[in-house]
């Protein structure tokens, strides 16, 4: 995945270390989780489990859950989530898992 | 915000109960956080929200920030989440203040990273403080003005605004204004704003059709037919819009009746003059009732606190009368401006009524032709093709398939929106884990089948 | 027009007969109600079940477990017919059980019933680290399950789509919105709807789920079903985490976990409630501990169909002749049964099936 940062932030403020899927971030402590993973150049958040398609935030608002992601272990909407301290964020791990042919 | 306060003032206890951290609601998010070097480019109207979340503070309303509620049952339990742990209260009586959805707009391509609405690209600007550097709005609406006018000033105008509503739409719509005074203030707040685009020459194209987003893993262009020909513009994002309809989530899975209106091209919940819909004692203000903007939902839901004071004797109804009628007044006034704003900027046809390949349930990604499949294996209703190919299944429930599907479903099978209905809304109306759900439990004995 | 049969009520009862009367040269009209409609056939749990059905009924348990043998077979043609999937699982399914106490009881019900079905009654009991093998996240609190090896579990939406799109590929004609008020037999049957529209035909099968209720009387059937409330919980899509369903929770071949279902007698009532939410994800936590974690996605209640002793009613009606009432609770398990075994029932031929323990003289008062 290539990191072309699409988005700008306007100010800065203290950061906070996360990682995401492994590799260490750096995002504004107590800043919208979606938002700041946007600002830092994640351009897909998750899969859909149907057909893999990727996706990233849709709405913002709590209504869309295209921005899931597991949060220590639990799945969650990040733009419904502030940052902080040692996140351990990943995408969700879903899985459309088919049931053998018999 | 409003409806509390006035409540508490009656003498009413009130709880607010709203998911997000901070005060303010869409509207107003996170007014009291906005840093001072960001206020002039959110504009007056967006920091005018301070009042209320200050009166918030002095009126000793109980306020649970970040509490998410998943279910409201009989004699109003009212379940919800906050920071990991399930909760319940108990309440006598519910305003439903919550607000407005962006309509659906599905398009080709309108699944791909990158696509957001305009509504996230000001939430992200409002609350973060996040803007896209090269983008493109689409769509038409107020909304979607007032963005690139705040996008302008922010330093980082669009790269072009793709706008779908025609001449003749804002000829009808000038019909409209008559004489409503406020409807002309609202205008020329729009011409003030558009002023500021052209200003920073953003290119418009308006009365664009055929538009589909390009891209594999991430939005790179839009294409649309502008005078007849094709265009193709290059960019990173793109924000969409064509107008808000009411968040019907909390509402329909109080199995409150709901009505289409034909102006606003959705479903409302049905309610009375004070805003008490058909389950008596559940009130609704705001978007949620109809659209009609952040002041006229303040009215509203003070009008409903009225009705409420006077139910709970509290107030007399002479005395409920009397303070209801400037209230009624002010909501006259602002509610004036509708008819021009629904005639102006209608939504994008093509969007409401899908081609066969675009994807129009998200979460399960079904397509419109899908759909219209069903209605051949004689589906009349959404929960018929939910049960069949799963569109309003996924996560979120169906808030951005919903109108759509009934929109195909009406047009395939020649039916009113009305007859052809609605998704079925249950709980939990946002996500709540089983560990959530199990903690609130004194075991019972069930078996599966 | 009129047709040799006309079935009322499209649900997966209406729909495998109307099929398997289909497949035999029959022309049917299947009458089917609105979006509004209670539809046991969209709020089931999709088990394709032999064990603990007719524990005093041996005939039950039997046509239970003829109705699994054939399922595989019955659904891949139904899906050859369509190019349609109907995902479906036989790999056994599981009994699970917090105490020794239940356990044993249950296995002394079991025993009995094997004896009574000449030993054909596949069933192991698997302790729980035997369990734990199968099942790598069983949680401690279960001491052990039943594994019974003519259990399955299917997709009984997909089930639904295929059949209801194999029933017009057939020929079978399918009117949606047509709720039945009235059915008169001067000559033929006169079928009459609510919209003011009639059919007639040759016979008529009513399998209109608990609308028979209120048409069943009208036609000479006692009709004694009534409604018991089921609500089911489904989680988001998750790596696989069960491998054999249960009547606890089954992994759906979506990905999501199906937890259920809670047994009220509420009337028509069909909401979800919290301590029934609550109580569900209690016990399938218990189950599953991992579940604790997961998101709730949807939820719903749905409306069992049941007899006073659980049991299915075919019956032919003795005021009407040629009228048959078709109603059971498990009709995912029986679907097949009603499709492949059924229609020679109600063409009265020599290979008919015995079903005379379902009749409904059976609750007669003596
Ligand atoms: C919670 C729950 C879990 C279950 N789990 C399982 C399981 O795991 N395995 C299993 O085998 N079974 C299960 N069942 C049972 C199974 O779902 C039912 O046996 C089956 O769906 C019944 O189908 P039906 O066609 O009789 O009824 P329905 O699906 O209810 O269909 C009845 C149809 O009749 C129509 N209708 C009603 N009145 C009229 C009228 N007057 N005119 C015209 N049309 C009319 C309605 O519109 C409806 O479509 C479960 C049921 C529930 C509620
Ligand atoms: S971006 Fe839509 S739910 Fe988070």
């Amino acid at each position: 995945m290539k990191h072309v940062l699409t988005f700008l932030e306007l100010e800065s403020g203290p950061r906070v270390d996360v990682t995401w899927d492994g590799t260490a971030l750096s995002l504004p402590e107590g800043s919208n989780l979606a938002a700041a993973m946007l600002a830092a150049g994640v351009g897909v958040f998750r899969h859909t489990p149907v057909s893999k398609a990727p996706r990233s935030p849709f709405c913002m608002m709590g209504t869309c859950f295209d921005c899931l992601v597991e949060i220590d272990g639990v799945t969650r909407q990040a733009c419904m989530v502030e940052v902080t301290e040692g996140m351990v964020i990943s995408q969700p791990q879903e899985l459309g898992g088919q049931v053998n042919e018999m | 915000m409003a409806a509390a306060a006035e409540a508490s003032e009656l003498g009413l206890s009130v709880t607010i109960i709203d998911e997000q951290p901070r005060a303010g609601g869409q509207i107003y998010r996170d007014v009291d956080k906005v840093s001072p070097s960001r206020a002039p480019i959110l504009g007056t109207d967006y920091t005018d929200g301070k009042r209320l979340t200050e009166s918030l503070r002095q009126s000793g309303i109980e306020y649970l920030p970040g509490a998410v509620v998943w279910a409201i049952e009989d004699q109003f339990r009212i379940m919800y989440t906050c920071e990991g742990r399930g909760a319940q209260i108990q309440a006598d009586r519910i305003l439903l203040a919550t607000g407005a959805l962006e309509r659906p707009m599905p398009i080709p391509g309108w699944t791909l990273p990158g696509v957001m609405t305009a509504g996230a690209g000001q939430i992200l600007l409002k609350q973060s403080g996040v803007v896209a550097k090269k983008s493109v709005l689409v769509g038409s609406g107020p909304l979607l003005y007032l963005i690139a006018a705040q996008m302008v000033r922010a330093g980082t105008p669009p790269v072009a605004m793709i706008e779908t509503q025609t001449r003749s739409d804002l000829g009808r719509a000038l019909w409209h204004v008559g004489g409503a005074l406020r409807g002309w203030r609202y205008i020329m707040k729009g011409l003030k704003m558009l002023a500021e685009i052209t200003l920073a020459r953003v290119p418009r194209y308006s009365g664009a059709s055929d538009i589909a987003i390009e891209g594999d893993d991430a939005a790179k262009a839009v294409t649309f037919i502008y005078k007849g020909r094709e265009r193709r513009i290059d960019c990173d994002i793109v924000f969409l819009h064509h107008g808000v309809v009411p968040n019907p989530q909390a509402s329909r899975s109080l199995r409150i009746s709901h009505n289409w209106n034909a102006a606003q091209q959705s479903f409302v919940p049905k309610l009375d003059e004070w805003g008490q819909s058909d389950v008596a004692g559940v009130f609704i203000a705001g978007d949620g009732a109809g659209i009609g903007g952040a002041k006229a939902a303040e009215q509203a839901g003070r009008l409903a606190v009225l009705k409420i004071a006077e139910d709970s004797a509290l107030l007399s109804t002479q005395d409920r009368d009397l303070k209801a009628a400037p209230l009624r007044r002010e909501l006259g006034r602002e509610l004036a401006a509708r008819p021009f704003l629904d005639t102006a900027y209608p939504p994008y046809i093509a969007a409401l009524t899908p081609d066969d390949n675009t994807t129009i349930c998200r979460c399960e990604e079904v397509t419109a032709g899908e759909i219209r499949g069903y209605a051949k294996l004689g589906c009349l209703g959404p929960n018929q093709t939910k049960a069949f190919g799963r569109a309003g299944m996924g996560p979120c429930q169906g808030r951005y398939c919903g109108l759509t599907v009934t929109a195909l479903l009406a047009d395939a099978n020649r039916q009113s929106p009305d007859e052809t209905g609605y998704y079925r809304i249950r709980a939990p109306l946002k996500p709540v884990t089983l560990g959530e759900l199990a903690a609130m439990d004194d075991m019972v004995q069930n078996s599966a089948e | 027009m009129e047709t040799d049969y006309v079935i009322i009520g499209g649900g997966v009862v209406g729909l495998s007969v109307a099929w398997g009367l289909l497949r035999r040269g029959l022309t049917v009209t299947v009458l089917d109600g609105d979006d509004g409609s209670f539809r046991a056939s969209r709020g089931n749990f999709g088990l394709v079940w032999v064990q603990s059905k007719g524990m005093n009924e041996p005939r039950y348990a039997r046509w239970s477990q003829q109705s699994a043998a054939i399922w595989a077979d019955f659904a891949d043609e139904v899906a050859d017919n369509t190019g349609k999937t109907i995902p479906l699982e036989q790999n056994g399914g599981l009994d699970l059980h917090f105490s020794e106490e239940t356990l044993h009881a249950t296995l002394e019900k079991y025993e009995k019933l094997k004896t009574q079905l000449d030993g054909d009654y596949p069933y192991e009991v698997l302790g729980h680290n035997a369990l734990r093998k199968s099942e790598p996240h069983i949680g401690p609190k279960v001491v052990g399950a039943i594994l019974h090896h003519q259990d399955g579990h299917a997709n009984p939406l997909k089930l639904l789509v295929a059949l209801a799109a194999d029933v017009r590929r057939l020929g079978g004609r399918v009117l949606t919105g047509k709720i039945v008020t009235a059915v008169t037999k001067p000559d033929t049957f006169h079928i009459s709807c609510a919209d003011g529209t009639f059919f007639s035909s040759n016979k008529v099968v009513l399998s209109a789920g608990l609308g028979a209720a209120q048409l069943g009387p009208k036609m000479g059937f006692k009709t004694p079903v009534r409604p018991q409330r089921g609500q089911v919980l489904i989680t988001e899509k998750l790596p696989k985490l069960i491998n054999r369903p249960s009547l606890i929770a089954r992994q759906v071949d979506e990905g999501g976990i199906q937890i259920g279902a809670t047994n009220e007698e509420v009337g028509l009532d069909d909401r979800v409630t919290q301590p029934g939410l609550s109580g569900l994800a209690a016990e399938a936590i218990a189950a599953y501990p991992a579940l604790a974690r997961a998101q709730l996605v949807r939820s719903w209640g749905a409306l069992r169909i049941l007899s006073p002793d659980g049991l299915p009613i075919y019956q032919e009606s003795a005021e009407l002749p040629g009228a048959f009432l078709v109603t059971c609770h498990s009709g995912i398990t029986l679907a097949a049964a009603h499709a492949r075994l059924l229609p020679d029932w109600l063409e009265g031929n020599d290979a008919a099936p015995n079903l005379e323990v379902f009749s409904e003289t059976r609750f007669d008062v003596s």
